[in-house]
């Protein structure tokens, strides 16, 4: 027994290693704060039945049986009809820069035909990039326009073949879970690989001694920021040109828009990435910490940014948070204009969200890089 | 006289409550090994980089080289060598590459050359494919010495640079610093040795954050003022406790067969001494008092100020 486990010697490793937990705050306050942190926010914000999706109305003539249907609509809660006066031009511009995911198209001659009892027809185009994001939505649509309609003509024979709605599965008919995923992960890759890579670059330095060397010789922090950022950004290159060959080759995932867009949103996503890991290098004392801190943003990205999840499906709060990770916005983008064909001008909005981020994590990571060694 | 290299005056670094430079004030004239002196802890390399520009003051002035060491580090790091107490290289690097790295960030002109002349001084020319990590530590101090010497600065700061490294290596190392120093060079050395702050043209001693001590060997052993006697005989040890703690003795220490007693009243230091020696049957004779005797003499009057 005491020859293979002694309790004294056993409780004297335990003591210690006890100690040690305690000592290293980040990662004891990583350990507590993490589950909790996680829990209430992927708890509430995950929801992969979403609910009042955006959608646009295209009705020429705004009649009552117009308004009855948009109302029955709304009230299922899956839509919210944020323009609900939209020109035919200006609902595409909105599905295709993902402002709405539906577009309800009402022709002209509707109330005519739902009048004279002949089958009037409306249109519901909805934005399937992300197959299941709009499925619940698509599912209920037929019967409550269809029942909305009869309440109001008081029609209440069932009657099948009054109203016919036609979908349009936009940009991914059938359905295609890689479509969205694919272009996704390039997002997902990129941002584990560049932010890690570039947040142990820096305080291993200080880890083992050499940045007191560094230092003490004449290097400006702009020369060794830049120094330490941009060879990674070659690697990032690099794993563009794998996952967008894989994305093409192994997948057969559209290009529909121009690879000239992808290329530049990319470039400042990876700069982003990169910027925000020397950012997390300048706060971490040890590559330990830099790895947990890493996780610490990858975790909630991932979750919150519309990768595993629909975006729409969450609460605004949670929307709202998305918002603070580049990975949102690059996600937009490249779906935008991979799946979609959006060109530069549509995708604007997220490459200056893009943008936004790599001046002030810039700002942010020159301030705090210590000159000395205080 | 021209300016001193070095001129800081009233020198205070505090991390947190801890008060870890106290107003040290320092001078050393250009040309001059000054030895930098102080037990484990007592704020040598805090001062160090203060003066190189690595650490921000909480209080004090100075000049080095001429340049304001609060707001001139850009100049500051161009013309001082700092070698720091920890190999500080990369050691996933090859020798080679290491200096051409430090040859870079100097901007130094015909790089290559001075790379290869600098390995070939070194006598590392034919290992310079090999990792810095892989040398052994008389050859990684050669290696950091010589590159912290490339860019010809005009003052070195070598935090003890000598720690680790066998007696040889040292004297080696020595050699070389007072070549440099010949050469005009001023050269800032920390150190616990004795042996090698007696290589220095001056010393400062500094305790628990506070300048307690400078000028040359001599000058020092002086100004300390104490009395050596050394006993001998059979009953070294009981004499020892017999004396520990008695009037006018304030340091023992056994060497050998001998005990060196040290006191600062030397008419006490004798009387008692000799009273122990009768009881005991040792024999006492004057010696000369050490450096060292100095350092620990002033390390305990530094202790007993601090509590």
């Amino acid at each position: 027994m005491s020859r293979w486990l002694s309790f004294a010697r056993l409780w004297a490793l335990l003591v210690k290693e006890t100690i040690q937990m305690r000592r290293d705050r980040v990662t004891f306050a990583m350990m507590i704060g993490i589950p909790l942190v996680q829990l209430m926010l992927f708890g509430f914000a995950i929801n992969t039945d979403p609910k009042e999706l955006p959608a646009a109305l295209v009705a020429p003539t705004q009649d009552r049986f117009t308004r009855a249907m948009v109302g029955a609509l709304e009230l299922t809660g899956y839509y919210r009809f944020v323009a609900p006066d939209a020109t035919a031009a200006e609902a595409e511009e909105m599905i295709s820069r993902g402002d709405v995911v539906f577009v309800v198209t009402v022709p002209s001659d509707f109330g005519k035909r739902v009048e004279k009892g002949d089958a009037p027809t409306i249109l519901i185009e909805a934005d399937a990039t992300d197959p299941s994001a709009a499925s619940g939505a698509i599912s209920t649509l037929g019967t409550v326009a269809q029942q909305a309609l009869q309440r109001e003509t008081g029609n209440t024979s069932a009657d099948p073949a009054a109203l016919s709605v036609v979908v349009h599965k936009r940009y991914n008919p059938e359905g295609v879970t890689q479509y969205n995923i694919v272009p996704g992960l390039l997002g997902v890759i990129l941002q584990l690989t560049m932010v890690m890579m570039t947040a142990m670059a820096l305080t291993r330095e200080i880890e083992r001694g050499t940045m007191e060397n560094l230092l003490s010789m004449p290097a400006t922090p702009l020369e060794i920021m830049l120094g330490k950022v941009v060879p990674y950004l070659g690697v990032g290159a690099v794993q563009v040109v794998v996952v967008l060959a894989a994305a093409r080759m192994i997948f057969a995932v559209p290009m529909m828009g121009s690879l000239s867009v992808i290329l530049l949103g990319i470039f400042v996503f990876v700069l982003a990435l990169v910027i925000l890991g020397y950012l997390i290098s300048t706060v971490a004392r040890t590559q330990m910490q830099a790895m947990q801190l890493t996780f610490f943003f990858f975790l909630p990205s991932l979750m919150l940014s519309g990768f595993m999840f629909p975006y729409r499906g969450m609460p605004g709060w949670a929307q709202a948070l998305g918002e603070i990770f580049p990975l949102t916005h690059f996600l937009r983008l490249i779906r935008s204009v991979m799946l979609k064909g959006a060109d530069v001008h549509t995708v604007a909005q997220s490459l200056l969200a893009l943008t936004v981020f790599v001046l002030m994590l810039s700002l942010a990571a020159l301030m705090r890089f210590r000159r000395t060694l205080d | 006289m021209s300016t001193p290299a070095i001129e800081v005056s009233e020198l205070t670094k505090r991390f947190g409550e801890r008060t870890v430079v106290d107003r040290v004030s320092l001078s050393v004239a250009k040309g001059e090994i000054a030895g930098f002196l102080g037990p484990n802890g007592s704020g040598k390399t805090t001062t160090i980089r203060l003066m190189c520009g690595l650490l921000q003051p909480d209080g004090g002035s100075g000049r080095v080289l001429g340049h304001d060491i609060l707001t001139e580090r850009g100049a500051i790091k161009r013309e001082v060598g700092y070698m720091t107490q920890k190999f500080s290289f990369y050691e996933d690097l090859t020798i080679e590459e290491n200096l051409s790295f430090v040859a870079g960030l100097y901007q130094m002109r015909r790089r290559r050359e001075v790379v290869r002349d600098t390995l070939k001084d070194l006598g590392l020319w034919t290992r310079r494919g090999q990792l810095a990590g892989s040398l052994s530590g008389g050859w990684k101090q050669r290696l950091a010495l010589a590159a912290c010497v490339m860019h010809k600065p005009r003052l070195l700061m070598l935090d003890e640079p000598t720690a680790g490294v066998d007696p040889k290596a040292r004297r080696d190392f020595w050699d070389e610093i007072h070549r440099l120093a010949a050469d005009g060079l001023t050269v800032l050395v920390s150190t616990h040795y004795m042996d090698e702050a007696e290589r220095c043209h001056r010393i400062n001693y500094i305790s628990y954050g506070t300048l307690v001590a400078q000028g040359t060997v001599e000058e020092v052993v002086r100004d300390a003022g104490l009395t050596t006697v050394v006993v001998t005989g059979e009953a070294t040890s009981e004499a020892a406790n017999k004396l520990r703690g008695a009037e006018g003795v304030d340091q023992i220490a056994p060497f050998g067969n001998t005990l060196h007693v040290v006191g600062r009243d030397g008419e006490a230091l004798r009387r008692t001494v000799a009273r122990v020696a009768a009881e005991t049957g040792t024999q006492v004779a004057d010696a000369e008092t050490s450096l060292e005797d100095v350092f620990i003499q002033l390390m305990g009057d530094a202790r007993d100020n601090m509590s």
